[in-house]
């Protein structure tokens, strides 16, 4: 399995462009740093939702569930006890595994639309109660968290270019082994991929488990590179909405692509930002035609480009 | 006092609720697209009724009809630039359109959000209502503009009902909904029924956002939160079944205006959402469901 990925072409081609990437702190401001930084990290959001969607077939509209679970138990536990920054990573990944079961159990029961309502209800659910139980969440004005990583734009920036890099090669080797093989086919075809005598159920919630994983490490993580917490950039449906458009703007069903569309997004949306309101507009015009006109994505336009030429 | 200030005022939201969910559910029964776009188009409605009737002065009815035909071309647009051309698609694997229609009216729903932004800014705006002054009813004092909205959301139902049982065409458009494939065998072009129900949808969801605009006002922000109502309210009366979206509009409209009334209006969103939760798990079809 190891030595299939490693003769993968798109994985070289991606570690070189992770090599250049690290470099780049040598001759970009801070304020670009910081803009990739944040672009970084909603790409592993990104991925971590390609897992359940391209590969398990969950349309699942709550990641910013597990990323607000991930985010806010940290941030809430930090501003409480000011416990070791990793201990309350740690609690916040564990939370968003709690949340990545509670979403998985409807998954077993219900499927397609109403599965989706399911997930946009845990998300309209966690961001009434950050509202309703301020004097813990800070409310609609959001956490301020007293510990950061650090205070160095490139530290920071390392971190999540790493994070990111060993994120997609841990999610892009799972879906390209048997178990994702397995979790495709029970995405595609539930009763013949259990007369075959796979386990739906465990590879299913074996996949809610791992998006939960990486979806709530990175809302952590992040939070500690923001010091703060709020409802906008963790939990509102615009951050759901955000992370699915990067994945299927980039490819759905490549992981890698993820990455690429949430990057594209965040940047695109900040390199457009003194145009004021129109710059969402445009960002949505351009993925929507993207999306109408190269169903594959992002990657997909690039690997028919290759393989035409 | 408030027993019947509670009735009154539930009452009509909650018919707004049903004319509002009665498009979005007609639109999955007969073509099985979520048009997550709903909100936005609802909002550019009443924004077009707003800006027509005030900013150029041509009063409420002017207002009302231009508020209208803009839901009515919005939706027609939805259909033929987006829906159409991802159903026809052949590069799309049928199992995985429903999540490109999806991602596709969402962005286009975020396109219309943003282009009312820009164009109007994002302050909430109140409809030039048609009707004024206040009535009492059973001594709540209740605006007209209330009994006004109920009346017309029901006549809009009622029209709609009619339509689908009583005409040829409406009967054809039930029948697609049915069964499709039966259908084209009939010798109806399936293209032209799917046309025909944008349309429709395209009137009531411009009559729901007028009336909202008119009643509760709007702003660009409410299209997110009005496509989850409708969302809500159509998955808690089962997918497709217009009946049971209008008794869950119902259930839903009464339940936020209960606890608006009597706990907090902070909380007003909770009790549904919590009954939808329930409702997914005891019976994933929905109270109606034919599924």
């Amino acid at each position: 399995m190891l030595s299939r990925i490693l003769k993968s072409r798109e994985i070289w081609f991606s570690l070189i462009i992770v090599l250049c990437a690290a470099t780049l702190p040598v001759y970009v401001s801070g304020y670009v740093l910081g803009l990739l930084t944040i672009a970084y990290y909603f790409g592993v959001f990104s991925m971590a939702w390609d897992l359940l969607f391209g590969f398990a077939n969950e349309v699942n509209f709550g990641p910013s569930f597990l990323i607000g679970l991930g985010a806010y138990t940290a941030g809430i536990l930090d501003s409480l006890y000011q416990p070791p920054i990793f201990i309350c990573v740690l609690a916040g990944v564990a939370a968003a595994m709690i949340g990545g079961v509670v979403l998985a159990l409807p998954a077993l029961r219900v499927r397609g639309p109403y599965f989706g309502l399911t997930t946009l209800v845990a998300v309209l659910m966690l961001q009434n109660f950050v509202v309703v139980a301020a004097n813990l969440t800070g409310g609609e004005i959001g956490l301020t968290v007293p510990d950061i990583i650090s205070v160095d734009d490139k530290v920071n920036y390392w971190l999540a270019l790493g994070f990111m890099t060993i994120s997609g090669l841990i999610l892009y080797g799972l879906s390209r082994s048997p178990v994702g093989l397995i979790l495709q086919a029970s995405g595609q075809d539930t009763v013949q991929a259990g007369a075959l005598g796979f386990n739906i159920v465990k590879h299913k919630l074996a996949a809610f488990l791992v998006s939960a994983f990486f979806s709530g490490l990175a809302g952590a993580l992040m939070v500690f590179y923001l010091g703060a917490a709020s409802v906008t950039t963790f939990v509102d449906v615009t951050v759901g909405v955000q992370v699915i458009i990067g994945a299927v703007l980039g490819g759905r069903r490549t992981i890698l692509g993820a990455v690429l569309g949430a990057v594209f997004l965040i940047v695109a949306g900040e390199a457009l930002r003194p145009l004021g309101e129109l710059a969402t507009f445009i960002v949505s015009a351009v993925a929507l035609a993207v999306i109408l006109a190269f169903p594959g994505g992002l990657l997909g336009l690039m690997r028919g480009s290759r393989g035409a030429s | 006092m408030l027993f019947w200030q509670i009735l009154i005022d539930g009452f009509a939201i909650s018919s707004l609720y049903a004319l509002g969910a009665t498009g979005f559910t007609l639109i999955f029964g007969v073509t099985g697209v979520l048009n997550l776009s709903h909100g936005s188009i609802m909002v550019a409605a009443a924004v077009a009724a707003w800006a027509v009737a005030g900013t150029f002065g041509f009063g409420a009815y002017g207002g009302a009809f231009v508020g209208i035909a803009t839901g009515f071309v919005l939706s027609l647009a939805t259909y033929f630039m987006i829906v159409r051309r991802l159903q026809e698609t052949r590069s799309i694997r049928e199992e995985e359109k429903e999540i490109f229609i999806l991602t596709a009216t969402l962005l286009w729903g975020i396109m219309l959000q943003e282009a009312i932004a820009y164009l109007f800014t994002n302050n909430a705006k109140t409809v030039l209502p048609i009707v004024d002054g206040v009535v009492s009813i059973l001594g709540v004092r209740t605006p007209a503009n209330e009994i006004f909205t109920a009346v017309i959301c029901w006549a809009a139902i009622g029209c709609l009902w009619g339509f689908v049982n009583r005409t040829r065409a409406g009967k054809a458009l039930l029948a697609a909904s049915m069964n499709p494939r039966g259908v084209t065998l009939l010798g109806f072009e399936l293209s032209n029924i799917y046309i025909a129900v944008w349309a429709v949808y395209g009137a009531l969801a411009g009559i729901a956002g007028v009336l909202l605009g008119m009643f509760l006002g709007v702003s660009s922000y409410s299209a997110g939160p009005l496509t989850a109502s409708a969302f809500s309210i159509v998955v808690l009366g089962g997918l497709g079944s217009v009946s049971g979206s209008l008794i869950a509009a119902y259930v839903v409209g009464y339940l936020e205006t209960l606890t608006a009334y009597l706990v907090s209006p902070a909380y007003r969103a909770i009790p549904a959402l919590l009954l939808l939760v329930v409702v997914m798990y005891l019976r994933p079809r929905g109270l109606m469901g034919r599924r």
